[in-house]
């Protein structure tokens, strides 16, 4: 199957990725021919076989509610692009 | 007096016990060589002198105390996918250079904990995506069998250093062969856990139902300490699995003798190179002359489809995952853009290289409404089967043989542009990660000047039972012993 331009920059929007035209271009060629790969499956009966998330199958894992410090303002501020006192500055979201 | 670098971890640990020479030597002459050799391999991103060199003074002092493993102040280089406190972990992407993590991930914590010395961050396929460590942000890394070839990928760096004899022991990130293809294409010996086996805390995601972390060493011993020093469960990463951790060496007495070993015809068709079927054929002779019972009957067919279903859950676990980098909490920013979207779009598109963004696109289709059903919902149907399949094989046999790659190295640049030839390079180890077994690639011969290596395929938490094939075979072969020619 082959994915329009469009198709291709809607799954982009989704993702939030920019690409270029040229970007979109070489990615709904390749993409494309990877999903006709992807064909194989509907050869395979899976009608009775329950998906898989998760080797082994692991439930309600819990541990005691105990407090435990938290990471120091510094430290968690360390990486951020944008600061202002304690803040991370981000760009206004609403118009 | 001049140290012998070509030794393995055990054999420096009981040097150092015996005090022949200090874990400070030791890792001043390993930086050395690591520094020098990088002008040819570019395995690192990161060297880590001054950590090393700190670690290394503690050791001495827990050799002289008496309080000595056998990791205690041996050298060992980390993925820069593990997270490193204090010190600059990329993904090898350039939307995480510079980024310095404010914790350790559990696994190094756990080196610390040994005694073990790091001394760098080793180069990877950006974001572990890719079989060759050719998508690196900083640049390819090259196979020290032949440098005009790749070391595999992703986990390629830490394949290559050991390979090179410029650390005795690394830690690598297998999602779908990332640790086994490099191991089989540098000629030495790598292991991916069961999944559940070893804490992933602090490793940056990619494919959480699939990856685990694991090791690379030169011979099964080394490799069993320092799976044993990394395994276990952890309060920190709800999905490991309270098994307790054994001695990895516990089977290593017990040969090859009546081991029940399944050859699945389906690993062996077409796409496999002549060379390569070859050496995994010369092997079955060996471990069958030991007194392995070889069972070619075990067909697979569900394994096959392996590879389809890998790329529709690893990319959509990937999309999910790499959503958190939006360029505001850390991470490559742009900060120029018409509007807070705009900037998270363009941060994404100029911090991700190229593969990433593929797989991104890929899982988010899979993801997608409309697709959900046709995509995700059947990988997942035919994991099961697949899951079911090995669990079948494993009821009347110990261990499953395959070839870990189809071919040996190929050339830098051959396969980059063609996306789906490089995903064929993990035809033969993806099923293992979907299924969640634990796996071993071992070196079994030698082709145009180039190792070939031999995947053994265990049930889930039996990993003693691959260390102990894999040291009996070594045992009776040398290809774990060949090095590549010297560098520089």
């Amino acid at each position: 199957m082959a994915l329009t331009a469009d198709e291709v920059r809607y799954i982009a929007k989704l993702a939030r990725v920019a690409l270029s035209d040229a970007e979109v271009e070489r990615l709904g060629g390749e993409l494309s021919t990877i999903l006709d790969h992807f064909q194989v499956l509907n050869d395979i009966d899976t009608a009775d076989v329950p998906p898989t998330a998760q080797s082994f199958d692991l439930h309600n894992v819990e541990r005691p509610d105990v407090t435990r410090p938290s990471f120091d303002l510094e430290d968690v501020l360390l990486n951020a692009p944008r600061r202002e006192d304690a803040y991370i500055r981000v760009r206004g979201v609403l118009d | 007096m001049t140290i012998d670098l070509d030794l393995t971890a055990h054999e420096h640990a009981a040097n150092l016990r015996a005090g022949e020479y200090t874990s400070r030597a030791l890792t001043e002459a390993t930086l050395a060589r690591i520094h020098a050799q990088d002008a040819s391999l570019n395995a690192y991103i990161t060297f880590t002198d001054d950590l090393a060199l700190a670690e290394a003074d503690a050791a001495d002092a827990r050799i002289a105390a008496g309080d000595a493993g056998p990791l205690t102040g041996v050298p060992v280089a980390v993925k820069d996918l593990l997270s490193t406190k204090g010190i600059q972990t990329t993904a090898a992407s350039k939307m995480l250079e510079g980024f310095v993590p404010i914790v350790d991930c559990t696994v190094v914590q756990r080196l610390k904990d040994a005694g073990a010395v790091i001394v760098g961050k080793t180069n990877l396929d950006e974001f572990a995506m890719g079989s060759s460590t050719e998508h690196s942000a900083f640049g390819a890394t090259h196979n020290p069998w032949a440098l005009d070839r790749v070391p595999g990928g992703s986990s390629g760096g830490s394949a290559a250093t050991v390979a090179s004899r410029g650390v005795p022991l690394s830690l690598g990130t297998d999602t779908g062969g990332s640790i086994r293809q490099p191991a089989a294409l540098c000629g030495i010996v790598g292991l991916k856990p069961t999944y559940g086996r070893v804490s992933r805390f602090g490793v940056v995601a990619f494919a959480s139902s699939l990856e685990q972390v694991g090791p690379f060493a030169r011979d099964a011993e080394d490799a069993a300490h320092l799976l044993g020093a990394i395994a276990g469960d952890d309060v920190m990463d709800s999905t490991t699995v309270p098994v307790p951790v054994p001695d990895y060496t516990e089977r290593f007495d017990r040969g090859l003798q009546g081991l029940r070993v399944a050859v699945p015809e389906a690993f062996f068709g077409d796409g496999l190179d002549a060379d390569v079927r070859e050496s995994i054929e010369r092997a079955i002779e060996d471990l069958a002359a030991q007194g392995a019972i070889i069972d070619r009957s075990v067909a697979l067919p569900a394994a096959s489809a392996a590879l389809p279903v890998y790329y529709i859950i690893a990319p959509s676990e990937a999309s999910a995952n790499l959503a958190r980098y939006d360029g505001v909490k850390y991470g490559f920013s742009v900060t120029d853009g018409r509007s807070v979207e705009d900037e998270m779009a363009q941060s994404r598109g100029r911090g991700f290289g190229a593969e990433v963004k593929r797989r991104i696109m890929l899982g988010t289709y899979a993801l997608s409404a409309g697709y959900y059903d046709a995509y995700y919902l059947k990988a997942q149907r035919v994991r099961t089967l697949i899951k079911r399949e090995f669990e079948a094989a494993f009821a009347t046999h110990d261990v499953i043989l395959t070839p870990t790659s189809p071919s040996v190295a190929f050339r830098l640049g051959e396969k980059v542009d063609d996306p789906y030839a490089m995903y064929l390079n993990d035809l033969y180890t993806i099923p293992v990660n979907i299924a969640g077994n634990p796996a071993i690639s071992i070196p079994c011969g030698m082709s145009q000047g180039l190792p070939v290596g031999m995947q053994l395929i265990g049930r889930p938490f039996e990993e003693s039972t691959l260390l102990g094939a894999a040291h009996a075979y070594g045992q009776v072969t040398d290809w774990h012993r060949q090095a590549p020619p010297a560098l520089g």
